[in-house]
């Protein structure tokens, strides 16, 4: 199996997120940036499915330089090798044309499942794994919370997330699958798998190298754009009372002068 | 005047209330028009909805080529539709299924993305809420048609009944679009209550309920409310409540009148999924815990206390 599998970089999960004053992209220089938490899991799933079938996991990201940090996590969790598409012109882009370069990238891969998570927690926009399914022409199996892998038939099977239940979803190979966090406990990186990611093949594509047209990414191609941003306005401190035995009813008396019951 | 495109949001055909207020959001754009794609026989159950709710039209393909499939014949629906209407923008509602069908339709049409727009102003600028709600930023689809995918409970919904015009869609979706195949659908929790990103008021119940059949506790309140019941990551993972109630920033998002917590500590990614609920209510034993930081009224004490007589005095209030 030729597992590839997409990671981001995102602001650590616990840091005040900001945009960038002057262009009003997210701003990634004044806060810690970590692997986006979810892509923990497709990661785990990807060496799950390559722990029960055989084959190789590419780590495949788009974004800084400094992005290199979450391709080594993959890599000491225990990824194959990495690509890593960083090039100062695609700087800005959207989900749109991110989704284009990313497929291009993957499809040069030639793999036989693509795996992404659900949402990146930075802009939390959902939709890369039914882009890069809409890119590459594949069969969408997103919002899986369970992936079987049946390669002598050529085919994977996923629960997808419903609002009472869950669908049964299948597909032939190759295909893109989206996981949600139910999907497993992503392992931590060993000590062994560190070390080893160090000497792992890693390689740096520049806009160019991945063949994209300099109009076709970054902050001018982008489909949309953000006019304004401002701090939410600050809600009003709460009230916090300590329970006397009268706690309930005191909530009580809250909803009620709130006109809420 | 030129025509708004709304994904109808429906189960088997029985509208949800997202669609009304999608609907109503349309006419402050243009005119509406419905698209429904659902399996066969389904349409019946939404025909006088969209008519209550002022769709001018109503573009429809029932079939199973939609229902057993995943997002990509209904984009290519609607991506046929933006290219035979020219319509001034698609709404689609912020839910898991409807955002990837938008996403795709933006793709396919060469056309701007906006996801989780809370308010859309006749120049098609959008108002969305990012970082957990703490920034506001209003936005522009700069390219092709907006495809804007809106957050329920952003508009309220207004009746303005119409009589559509019912305009089957000529297409026959392609192969390649049916390359993910629905073989079976299993529900696994049907409750009778409200939907969760639907509801005036959630209540939603974290690990300080210490047991499954705790559950009741913060179940009765909502009963007494007339509320959906939500919970924790922490508690969906115990296996206490079903995962389709979780909230929070890999669970649903939610923004009701009212939402009160019960035994959450208020993490990031919950906060994430409930911040810009309207009143915010906590039970919480830990004076420390982070959702008093943005609770509007917080009880610091024992919720198996606290919740019982919470539930008896508003059935008092209710009876009085
Ligand atoms: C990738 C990722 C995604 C996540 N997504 C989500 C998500 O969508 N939704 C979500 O909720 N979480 C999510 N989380 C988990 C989140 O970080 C927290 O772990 C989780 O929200 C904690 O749930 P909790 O508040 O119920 O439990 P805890 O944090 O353990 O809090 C329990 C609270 O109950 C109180 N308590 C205990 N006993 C009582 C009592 N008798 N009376 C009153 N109070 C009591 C305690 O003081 C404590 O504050 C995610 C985490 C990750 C890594
Ligand atoms: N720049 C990127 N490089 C690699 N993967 C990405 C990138 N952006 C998004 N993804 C993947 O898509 C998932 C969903 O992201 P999003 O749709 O942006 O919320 C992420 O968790 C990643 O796995």
């Amino acid at each position: 199996m030729n597992i590839v599998v997409t990671v981001k970089q995102v602001p650590d999960t616990w840091a005040e997120k900001k945009l960038d004053a002057s262009d009003k992209t997210v701003d990634r220089k004044s806060v810690d940036n970590v692997m986006n938490e979810m892509d923990e899991y497709g990661v785990e799933e990807a060496l799950k499915i390559k722990e029960a079938h055989g084959g190789e996991v590419t780590v495949v990201t788009m974004g800084p330089d400094k992005a290199v940090e979450t391709i080594r996590k993959a890599l000491s969790m225990g990824a194959d090798k990495a690509v890593h598409l960083s090039d100062e012109s695609l700087h800005g882009s959207d989900a749109l044309s991110t989704s284009a370069a990313l497929a291009k990238v993957i499809s040069t891969l030639s793999p036989d499942i693509v795996i992404t998570s659900s949402e990146a927690s930075d802009a939390r926009g959902g939709v890369m794994g039914a882009l890069l399914a809409e890119r590459l022409g594949l069969p969408q199996l997103t919002q899986a919370r369970k992936v079987t892998v049946d390669p002598g038939a050529g085919k994977v099977s996923v629960e997808r997330l419903a609002d009472n239940g869950y669908a049964l979803v299948e597909a032939s190979l190759p295909a893109v699958v989206g996981v949600v966090e139910k999907i497993n406990q992503p392992r931590y990186p060993s000590f062994k798998g560190i070390m080893a990611a160090k000497k792992k093949p890693l390689t740096k594509l520049s806009a160019a190298d991945a063949g994209l047209d300099a109009g076709s990414v970054g902050l001018p191609a982008a489909a949309s754009t953000v006019l304004e941003a401002q701090p939410a306005p600050p809600r009003q401190s709460g009230t916090i009372v300590k329970d006397e035995g009268d706690g309930g009813a005191k909530v009580a008396s809250y909803l009620a002068a709130q006109k809420l019951i | 005047m030129a025509e708004v495109l709304v994904l109808v949001e429906h189960t088997d055909g029985e509208p949800k209330k997202v669609t009304a207020e999608l609907l109503t959001l349309a006419r402050t754009l243009g005119e509406p028009s419905a698209v429904f794609l659902g399996g066969p026989g389904t349409y019946a159950k939404a025909k006088d909805y969209l008519a209550q709710y002022g769709a001018a039209k109503v573009y429809l393909v029932e079939s199973e080529d939609i229902a057993d499939h995943v997002a990509a014949p209904a984009a290519e629906v609607l991506s046929k539709l933006v290219a035979d209407t020219s319509p001034v923008a698609v709404l689609a509602a912020a839910t898991p299924d409807s955002r990837e069908i938008a996403a795709r339709t933006a793709a396919r049409t060469d056309s701007g993305l906006i996801w989780d727009a809370t308010a859309l102003t006749a120049d098609l600028t959008a108002t969305q809420g990012i970082f957990g709600g703490s920034t506001i930023v209003s936005s522009k689809v700069t390219k092709g048609t907006p495809v804007v995918v809106v957050r329920p409970n952003s508009t309220a919904p207004e009746a303005a009944p119409s009589t559509p015009a019912e305009t089957p869609v000529d297409i026959t979706i392609s192969d390649a679009a049916k390359g993910a195949k629905i073989v079976d659908r299993v529900v696994e929790a049907k409750s009778g209550r409200p939907d969760l990103t639907e509801a005036q008021v959630v209540v939603s119940g974290g690990r300080g309920l210490g047991a499954a059949e705790h559950f009741a506790l913060v179940e009765k309140l909502a009963d007494t409310l007339g509320a959906a019941v939500g919970a924790s990551r922490a508690a969906t993972d115990a296996g206490w409540y079903p995962h389709q109630n979780q909230v929070g920033q890999t669970g649903k998002t939610v923004s009701p009148q009212l939402y009160i917590a019960v035994g959450i500590s208020g993490a990031i990614q919950h906060r994430a999924g409930m911040q810009t609920s309207k009143n915010i209510v906590a039970v919480n034993k830990d004076p420390e815990a982070p959702i008093f930081e943005f609770a509007d009224y917080g009880i610091v004490g024992d919720l198996f206390n606290v919740v019982p007589q919470l539930t008896d005095e508003i059935q008092k209030h209710k009876a009085g």
